[in-house]
C-alpha cells in the first residue's frame, strides 16, 4: 500500500509540474504587464517600469522565468517555500497566508454542508422514488445545475440578506407568514416521512398545527432577538435523538443501543453545566471547542462499546451521531447566548460583502458569529450546485444498489427495510460516490473564485482573478498549485476510501 | 428487425426496455435504430418542450437582429445605438399593446436591452456550440486513439488529460480565455479556446467505451481482414459508440452556456463592444434595486437555454440507451405518488422494486464532470395506463 501512494504521489508531482507549465505560458502570453505603465503621466515612470521588470524577471526569457519560479517552489521539501513576487513587489506566499483561511473556510463549510444535504435527500428521493416529493426535487436538481451562480448570488443577497436584516429591526411573524409556513410544512413533511393515505393526512394536520402554536409563541418569547436552548430544551431533543436515530439505525427493540445512547445525552448534560463557565471564554478559542468535541466523541466511542454488548458497531454509531449532534446544539446554545450582545454590535447581521467586518472585535463568540453571518449567504450560493450533484449521485447510486442482487437476498432472508436501505444498500452505493467527493471539492474551489468575486471577498480567488487579469503569473500559479495539490490529494483519499468501502479492492 | 420478438415477460418484472420493445412489437411493425430513438425522444415530454423553447429562442435571437446585430432582422434598432431613455428605461412590454418601443426596457445610456439582449443570446450561443463541438472533437480524438492504440500512446495521451483535469475547470477556462483575449477571431476563438480546458470529460467517456468496443467479434473479424486503424475506428466503433458521445456533448453545451457566461462576468469572456447574457449582468448587477429589468432579462435568458439543453440531454439519454433510464413497469400515476391511491409505503414499494429485473448490466460510469448523469425525468407509457 505505501508503495501505491508513493508512485501515486510522484505522477501526482509529475502531473502537477505540467499543469503548472501550461499555465504559467498561458499567463505569461495573456498581455502586457507592462501596459498601463506605458500609458501612465507619473514623473516616475521610467523608475516604476523598472522596478516591475524587475519584481516580475520581465527580463529574462520566459523559461528563465518559469525555472525560478520553479526553483521557489522547490524549497518547499526543505520547508521554504517561495511563491515569487507579485508586479507590485508584495511577497505572494504572504497573499495566500492572509487569503487562504477565508476561503478554505468557505470551501470546507460548503463541502460538508452540501455533503450531509445531498446525500440525504439522495437518499430519501432514492427510498421514495416516483414520489411527488422525488418529481420536486428531481426539478430543483435541474434548475440548480442551469442556475449561473453570480445571478443567484445576487438575488440571494436581496431576497435572503436585504430581507432578513430589515425584518429584524421589527422581528414579528404576521399571520399571513405563519399560515404560509405551516401550509408548506404540512405538505411537505408527510411527503418526506410518507406512509398511507390516512397516516399522510395525519401527519399533515398534525404538522399545520404545530407550526401554528410554535410560530406565535417564538413571536412572544422574542425568539429572533434573544433566542435560547437552555438545558432542558437541549435535554428534551437530546432524548428524542437518541430514540429516533435508535429507530432508525437498530430499532427501538435493541435496548442495549437505546440504553447506551440515553447514558450519552445523560452524560452530555452533565458536561453541559461542566464546561458552561469554560466555554463562556475558551482559551485557545476554537482549538479548545474541537479539544471538546473529540473528548465528546471518545467519551461516546467508549459508552457504545462498554455498554453495547453483542451490538458493539451499532451501539457505536448511535452514541457517536447522537453525541455528535448533543456538542452542536451546545454549541448553539452557546452562540445563541452571545447573539443578543452580537446584535447590539452589529444590527444588520446578514452582510453581503466581505468575509468579516472591518473594525469588528469582540469575545470568541462574537467573533465567531461575524464570520458566520458573513458565511451565510456565499455558502449558501456555493452549495446550490454541489447539493444538486451529491443529491442526484446518492439518488441514481442508490437505485443501482437496489436493483442488485445482494439486495432481493436480504430481502428474501427476512432482513428489516431499515438495515436493506441503511447497511446494504446505502454502504455499497457510498463507494461511487467517494469519487464525487473528490471531483466535486476541486469545482467548490473553482466556484469560489466566482462566490469571492459576487460578495466581494479577498481570498485566493480574488488572487487569482486580479493576477489574470493583470498577467501577472505569481498569484496565479499559487492558486494553481494550491488547488491542483487539493485535487490531487482529494483523490489519493478517495482511492484509499475505496479499498476501505470495499474490500474486494486492494491497493 | 427480422428477428422473431422475444417472449414478453409477465407485466411486473420488466424493465424499461422491455415494456418499450413490447409496446414497439404489440404495433405489428418493424423500426430502424433511428426510428426507435426517435420515437422515444418525442414521447419524453420534457424533452419536447425543451426543444421547442430552445428553438423558439435561437430563431428569436437571430431573427430580430441578425447576425450583424446592426438592426438586420425585424426589430429594427441595434444593440449598440444609444439614444434617449424613455420613462427611466423601463421595459414597456408590461403595459404598451404590444412590445412597444422598448419591450425589454433600455439601459443606463438609452441603448435598447431588447437588442442587447439577444445579441448576448446570440453570442453566448455561439460560444457555447464551439466550446461543445471543439471539445467533442477533441475529447472523441484523444479518446479513441488512447482506447484503441493502447500502450504509451494511451499512457501520454491520459497523462495529458491529467495534467488538465488538475486545474479547476473554471480557472483553466478563464486562463484560456485570458489567452484568447490578445488573439483575432473574437467569439469563435475564445469558443475554441475555452473547448482546449472542457474536453477531458469526453476523453475519459470515449476511452472507456472503445475499451469495451475492442472486444467485439466484429473488430477482430476488421483486424483479421487487414483494415487500418482509422477506418476501424471511424466505421466501426466511433458508430457504436454515437449515442454516448452525442449525449455528452449535450450535456457539454449546457455546461459551456454556464462557463462562458461565468467567464464573462468575471472579465475573461466575451470582451466589449461585443456583449454576451453574463456581460449583462456583470455591467448592471448594481442596477438590481434601481433598475431590475437589467438584470432579470439576461439571468431568465441563461435560465432557460440551459435548463431546456439539460432536458433535452436527458431525453436523448433516455432514448438513446433506455438501459439507464431506472423506471420500470412499476412507475406509478400521479394519484399514486401524492399518496391518494394505496400501495405506497415503503416496503411496499421497495418490495415492488425487487421484482423489477433490471435490463441488463447497468455499468456505472467513471464520474466524468457533473454533466455525464444528468438528472433524468423520464417519461413511461405505462403512466396512463396506472391511472386509469
Amino acid at each position: 500500500m505505501y508503495s501505491y501512494v508513493l508512485k501515486r504521489l510522484l505522477s501526482a508531482i509529475a502531473v502537477l509540474f505540467g499543469a503548472s507549465l501550461l499555465v504559467f505560458v498561458l499567463v505569461i502570453n495573456s498581455g502586457d504587464p507592462l501596459q498601463e505603465l506605458r500609458e501612465s503621466n507619473a514623473e516616475n515612470v521610467e523608475f516604476l517600469i523598472q522596478q516591475r521588470i524587475a519584481f516580475m524577471n520581465l527580463d529574462e526569457p520566459w523559461y528563465s522565468r518559469y525555472w525560478i519560479w520553479l526553483t521557489g517552489i522547490a524549497g518547499c521539501a526543505v520547508g521554504a517555500c517561495d511563491f515569487g513576487t507579485n508586479m507590485s513587489g508584495q511577497d505572494v506566499g504572504a497573499m495566500v497566508a492572509n487569503s487562504a483561511s477565508s476561503t478554505l473556510r468557505l470551501v470546507f463549510i460548503a463541502t460538508i454542508l452540501s455533503i450531509i444535504i445531498g446525500i440525504l435527500t439522495g437518499i430519501v428521493t432514492a427510498i421514495r422514488q416516483y414520489s411527488s416529493l422525488d418529481y420536486a426535487v428531481s426539478f430543483f436538481v435541474f434548475l440548480f445545475f442551469s442556475l449561473p451562480v453570480f445571478w443567484a448570488a445576487v438575488l440571494a443577497k436581496d431576497w435572503m440578506g436585504i430581507t432578513y436584516n430589515n425584518w429584524l429591526r421589527e422581528p414579528q411573524f404576521s399571520w399571513t407568514q405563519i399560515i404560509i409556513v405551516a401550509v408548506v410544512a404540512a405538505i411537505l413533511v408527510p411527503l418526506i416521512i410518507g406512509g398511507s393515505t390516512r397516516r399522510r393526512l395525519l401527519t399533515g394536520a398534525a404538522m399545520f398545527g404545530f407550526v401554528l402554536v410554535v410560530m406565535p409563541l417564538m413571536d412572544s418569547l422574542n425568539y429572533a432577538l434573544e433566542p435560547r436552548l437552555g438545558p432542558a430544551v437541549i435535554t428534551l431533543l437530546g432524548i428524542g435523538l437518541a430514540f429516533g436515530l435508535t429507530a432508525l439505525l437498530s430499532g427501538l427493540k435493541n435496548r442495549r443501543v437505546l440504553y447506551s445512547a440515553l447514558t450519552v445525552v445523560g452524560i452530555g448534560l452533565v458536561s453541559y453545566y461542566a464546561t458552561f463557565w469554560l466555554l463562556i471564554e475558551p482559551p485557545g478559542g476554537w482549538l479548545t471547542v474541537i479539544g471538546l468535541f473529540l473528548v465528546t466523541i471518545a467519551v461516546a466511542v467508549l459508552v457504545g462499546r462498554t455498554m453495547g454488548g453483542h451490538a458493539k458497531g451499532q451501539a457505536v454509531a448511535v452514541s457517536v451521531i447522537t453525541a455528535a449532534l448533543f456538542a452542536v446544539m451546545v454549541l448553539l446554545d452557546h452562540f445563541m447566548r452571545a447573539w443578543p450582545g452580537f446584535l447590539g454590535m452589529k444590527p444588520r447581521p446578514i452582510a453581503t460583502i466581505g468575509s468579516s467586518s472591518p473594525n469588528f472585535s469582540g469575545d470568541f463568540w462574537e467573533v465567531a458569529l461575524d464570520q458566520g453571518t458573513q458565511l451565510v449567504l456565499p455558502t449558501t450560493i456555493l452549495m446550490l450546485v454541489s447539493v444538486a450533484t451529491y443529491t442526484r449521485y446518492t439518488r441514481s447510486s442508490m437505485l443501482e444498489a437496489v436493483n442488485q442482487d445482494y439486495i432481493r437476498t436480504a430481502r428474501a432472508k427476512g432482513v428489516n427495510e431499515r438495515t436493506v436501505v441503511f447497511k446494504h444498500a446505502f454502504r455499497n452505493s457510498m463507494i461511487p460516490l467517494t469519487t464525487i467527493v473528490a471531483f466535486d471539492f476541486a469545482g467548490l474551489i473553482g466556484g469560489a473564485v466566482v462566490v469571492e468575486q459576487v460578495f466581494g471577498w479577498s481570498g485566493m480567488g480574488n488572487m487569482f482573478v486580479t493576477g489574470l487579469s493583470n498577467s501577472d503569473p505569481a498569484p496565479v500559479m499559487a492558486f494553481t498549485l494550491i488547488t491542483g495539490a487539493a485535487a490531487v490529494l482529494f483523490n489519493l483519499i478517495a482511492d484509499l476510501m475505496y479499498a476501505v468501502l470495499d474490500p474486494r479492492i486492494r491497493v | 428487425m427480422s428477428q422473431p420478438t422475444p417472449p414478453i415477460p409477465p407485466e411486473d418484472v420488466r424493465s424499461a426496455a422491455e415494456v418499450e420493445d413490447a409496446k414497439l412489437a404489440s404495433a405489428q411493425r418493424s423500426y430502424s435504430q433511428g426510428q426507435l430513438v426517435r420515437k422515444r425522444f418525442f414521447a419524453h415530454k420534457p424533452a419536447v418542450v425543451s426543444m421547442a423553447v430552445l428553438v423558439f429562442i435561437i430563431l428569436l435571437s437571430v431573427s430580430s437582429i441578425g447576425f450583424s446585430g446592426q438592426g438586420t432582422g425585424w426589430w429594427s434598432k441595434s444593440f449598440s445605438a444609444t439614444g434617449l431613455t424613455v420613462d427611466g428605461g423601463r421595459p414597456t412590454m408590461f403595459n404598451a399593446a404590444f412590445l412597444g418601443e422598448h419591450p425589454f426596457g433600455q439601459d443606463s445610456i438609452g441603448r435598447d436591452y431588447f437588442a442587447m439582449v439577444m445579441r448576448g443570446t446570440q453570442q453566448s450561443l455561439l460560444v457555447a456550440l464551439g466550446v461543445a463541438l471543439s471539445s467533442t472533437f477533441l475529447g472523441v480524438l484523444v479518446g479513441a486513439l488512447a482506447g484503441y492504440f493502447r500502450g504509451w500512446i494511451e499512457a501520454v495521451l491520459m497523462r495529458i488529460t491529467d495534467v488538465v483535469i488538475v486545474v479547476p475547470l473554471l480557472a483553466l477556462a478563464a486562463v484560456f480565455g485570458a489567452y484568447a483575449q490578445g488573439l483575432p477571431g473574437g467569439t469563435l476563438t475564445l469558443a475554441l479556446f475555452i473547448g482546449l480546458a472542457t474536453w477531458t470529460g469526453t476523453a475519459r467517456l470515449v476511452r472507456a467505451e472503445i475499451l469495451s468496443l475492442r472486444e467485439k467479434e466484429y473488430v477482430a473479424a476488421a483486424i483479421a481482414m487487414g483494415a487500418h486503424p482509422a477506418r476501424i475506428i471511424l466505421k466501426h466503433m466511433l458508430p457504436n459508440s454515437i449515442g454516448v458521445i452525442v449525449v455528452n456533448a449535450t450535456f457539454a453545451i449546457a455546461a459551456a452556456i454556464l462557463l462562458e457566461t461565468t467567464l464573462s462576468y468575471l472579465g475573461f469572456g466575451v470582451q466589449p463592444p461585443e456583449t454576451s447574457l453574463g456581460a449583462l449582468i456583470q455591467d448592471n448587477q448594481n442596477a438590481f434595486t434601481t433598475r431590475p429589468w437589467l438584470f432579470w432579462f439576461p439571468g431568465l435568458f441563461i435560465i432557460a437555454i440551459a435548463l431546456s439543453v439539460n432536458f433535452i440531454g436527458d431525453g436523448l439519454r433516455d432514448a438513446i440507451d433506455p438501459r439507464q433510464k431506472r423506471s420500470g413497469a412499476n412507475r406509478p400515476g400521479w394519484r399514486t405518488a401524492f399518496g391518494l391511491l394505496g400501495r405506497a409505503t415503503a416496503e411496499e414499494r421497495s418490495g415492488k422494486q425487487v421484482s423489477e429485473l433490471s435490463g441488463g448490466p447497468t455499468q456505472m460510469q467513471p464520474p466524468a464532470g457533473m454533466t455525464d448523469h444528468g438528472p433524468d425525468f423520464g417519461h413511461d407509457p405505462t403512466d396512463e395506463k396506472r391511472d386509469s
